[in-house]
């Protein structure tokens, strides 16, 4: 008989192997989610970031600290200034795209916990009266049978203040850049009585970070109802 | 979604006209029963959809009012999705009761807290709230041509044999396990059995693990049997929604089945480990008819089913002999020392380097088996040094398919690979070769299948069988008895030329 319960990967559904030390035999152990080689095919975003978007910054797309595509949304004169910063986790790639797919597609709600230690990381040094998740319109809502995005901000822990509604609309990302930024706004402020937005610090959460569009859009309506600033967190960039 | 009960039926909450009180239907104790009213004009394209069936309302492209009506008139049925026992969930369609398998969310189909399977969610999600639909008004009829099978070739007495059982076995809609060495002919051991079931009317399905085989299978049946209508079914295929009397399918796409087969045959079911196992028996009783034949197929049963076997509680026929009547290759034991120390040292057992020179030098081509793939990295470099050629094979390989076609063309004289190709594969004049057979992912069954790749072929019926160990254990032993065994049988059987 063993006296560790099998833990199973969230990812692959592995057992995970046990990290067995006097704090795991005395303390209880700490739940593990993801299996280690599952964990090491998740690429972090690091080196030198833009600190606009948080994308990796290469050589021939910068200037300065900030790629080309932050630039020309702060030349913009409708769109410059509305995002004050994103952060996000990991690299799109494959991996990360299949996991993404798992969660929202097929609606794996409870893959949300994998992202669980890097959202509090990378939100702990940093505060914001409210955290807001990007909506689903209904039709999609009742589809998916969960947002994704609100998931994400519970399974972490956290509290999310839905502030947002979202008018049905063709599927983002079916779309081009162009016609993602051309778009009639898609959101809406649900009730603005309840909440009191005057000078407060918005933090958006969303899974993709794609061109920016979406997180723009809703930063737009919040601003108009007197936010004071609007962060932005993606699983994905 | 969640439902009503208003005069003994059940009603979606969209369909409703007057606000009441509305359930997941997990939560609702009884399901009502509804006769079927048979002067009902049914819709027969939902007919052909759902016949057989357990789908998802995501899965149909009808209408919820049209589902409804045929529900109301008794032509189909929602079961739950999830059952809840205590404080112990299973999942109705895979049957998973595991509950690491189980998770919650909150749901915004029927706003509680739904529990979910994540087993079977790459199949649409089935959560508390879902229905399961089945149709339970009349099935399709299907003219059934005369002489429906068309294949001229000839049967061993061995097959011959096994195929009347089959044969009896299907008419009395009885259970039967057909023991066939690797190598005997096991497919046209089912054309006549098949046959009899087609012309009876009765529904037929070939389930098999692996979607490699399912692509082999349908155009050989498809040409034995040139007017029927065969479904082909594996994750991805187009014909999931047709409705055939043979259907051929990845084991996992019977979990989309309810009560559909009258006679379901199953190929290799050794090929599971035991925890999908219970998913596959699960899987087998939901997509059977209640009265049914259950056709079981492999070389290489369970330690469990062979003592079913021995004792009488289990129906069986074996076919000891391969088809060209030669013997099954016996298995030699080498002891090989401890090679995973050598290998650390980058170097080789010398007994397998100097088999592997033989191999070389007298051009003929060779598989060897290895228990892990990191121990099969430091060894292709090895390997290499005496043939630039060699290659290796493992599950998650992108080169897999290319390789194994580079091996038929005789490119590859020598080929490492994990148990990935212990079984399905078949290379005309080839010796085998096992390092570390004592390892535990070789199993009885998987030595007896890696043995069975040797002397496939009629023009070249011997071939070499070496394990090389560092300790016998059981299952090695195990293994070389059986086939020693299904020998003894195929002589004393005469079945095999002197």
């Amino acid at each position: 008989m063993s006296l560790f319960a099998d833990q199973y990967c969230l990812i692959c559904h592995g057992v995970i192997d046990p990290v067995i030390s006097w704090s795991s035999v005395i303390l209880p152990t700490e739940e593990m989610d993801v299996c280690k080689s599952c964990q090491q095919r998740f690429k972090p975003l690091c080196g030198e970031l833009c600190r606009g978007c948080g994308r990796v910054l290469s050589t021939d797309y910068r200037s300065g600290d900030q790629c080309f595509d932050c630039i020309r949304w702060e030349e913009d004169a409708e769109w410059g200034g509305l995002l004050a910063q994103n952060f996000s986790l990991y690299e799109y790639n494959d991996f990360l795209k299949e996991v993404i797919a798992t969660f929202k597609y097929r609606g794996d709600y409870r893959l949300a916990r994998v992202f669980k230690p890097g959202i509090l990381k990378t939100l702990e040094s940093r505060t914001f009266d409210l955290i807001v998740p990007i909506p689903l319109s209904e039709e999609r809502l009742y589809e998916r049978g969960f947002n994704q995005t609100e998931a994400l901000i519970l399974e972490a822990g956290l509290q999310p203040t839905k502030l947002l509604s979202r008018i049905h609309s063709e599927k983002q990302s079916k779309k081009s850049r162009s016609e993602r930024i051309h778009l009639p706004q898609v959101f809406r402020i649900r009730d603005t009585d309840s909440v009191p937005l005057e000078d407060k610090t918005v933090l958006l959460i969303d899974d993709i970070y794609t061109t920016g569009s979406t997180l723009r859009h809703a930063a737009k309506v919040l601003q108009e109802h007197g936010v004071y600033k609007v962060f932005s967190f993606t699983i994905a960039r | 979604m969640k439902f009503a009960i208003e005069e003994k039926k059940l009603i979606p909450a969209p369909l409703l006209l007057t606000p009441q009180e509305t359930y997941p239907i997990s939560k609702l104790n009884l399901l009502p029963e509804i006769p079927l009213d048979s002067s009902f004009s049914f819709n027969s394209q939902l007919q052909h959809y759902l016949t057989g069936k357990q789908l998802l309302l995501d899965d149909l492209p009808f209408s919820l009012n049209d589902i409804q009506q045929h529900y109301e008139k008794g032509y189909l049925i929602y079961r739950k999705g999830i059952e809840r026992v205590g404080d112990k969930n299973q999942c109705l369609r895979c049957g998973t009761k595991d509950s690491r398998w189980f998770a919650e969310f909150p749901c915004s189909r029927c706003g509680e807290t739904c529990t979910y399977c994540r087993q079977c969610l790459m199949m649409g999600r089935v959560s508390s709230c879902t229905p399961l639909i089945s149709w339970t008004g009349p099935i399709p009829k299907e003219e059934v041509p005369l002489n429906l099978l068309d294949w001229s070739g000839t049967l061993s007495p061995g097959q011959s044999e096994a195929s009347s059982r089959v044969v009896t076995a299907v008419n009395q809609s009885d259970e039967l396990l057909v023991w066939a060495v690797c190598g005997a002919g096991k497919t046209e051991v089912l054309f006549k059995g098949i046959e009899h079931a087609l012309t009876q009317g009765k529904r037929v399905c070939i389930a098999t693990p692996r979607t490699d085989v399912v692509l082999e299978l349908t155009p050989r049946l498809k040409a034995v049997f040139p007017q029927m209508n065969v479904a082909s079914l594996y994750g991805g295929s187009e014909d999931r929604h047709t409705y055939a009397p043979l259907t051929i399918a990845t084991t996992h796409q019977l979990l989309r089945f309810y009560q559909a087969f009258d006679t379901l045959i199953v190929d290799e079911v050794d090929a599971f480990p035991y925890s999908i196992d219970e998913t596959l028996q699960y899987a087998v009783k939901q997509a059977k008819k209640p009265h049914s034949a259950l056709i079981y197929l492999t070389a290489t049963p369970s330690r469990n089913w062979q003592r079913e076997c021995r004792i009488g509680k289990r129906a069986f026929v074996t076919i000891p002999a391969r088809y060209h009547r030669k013997p099954l290759p016996v298995p030699k034991f080498v002891w090989c020392g401890n090679w995973e120390k050598r290998l650390a040292q980058k170097r080789l057992p010398a007994n397998l380097l100097a088999w592997t020179k033989r191999r070389l030098a007298a051009n003929k081509q060779a598989l060897i088996f290895v228990p892990k793939i990191d121990s099969m990295d430091k060894m292709l470099p090895l390997f290499q040094k005496l043939h630039p050629q060699i290659e290796s094979v493992h599950a998650e390989d992108p080169d897999r398919k290319e390789k194994v076609m580079r091996m038929r063309n005789k490119e590859i004289p020598i080929l490492l690979t994990t148990t990935i190709l212990e079984r399905g594969v078949t290379f005309a004049n080839i010796d085998v070769a096992v390092l570390g057979a004592e390892d535990q992912v070789f199993a009885e069954s998987a030595l007896v299948q890696i043995a069975g790749r040797a002397g496939r072929s009629a023009q070249f019926p011997s071939g070499e069988v070496i394990f090389f160990h560092y300790g016998k254990s059981e299952a090695m032993v195990r293994a070389r008895n059986q086939i020693i065994a299904m020998n003894k049988e195929a002589t004393q059987r005469g079945m095999l030329d002197k």
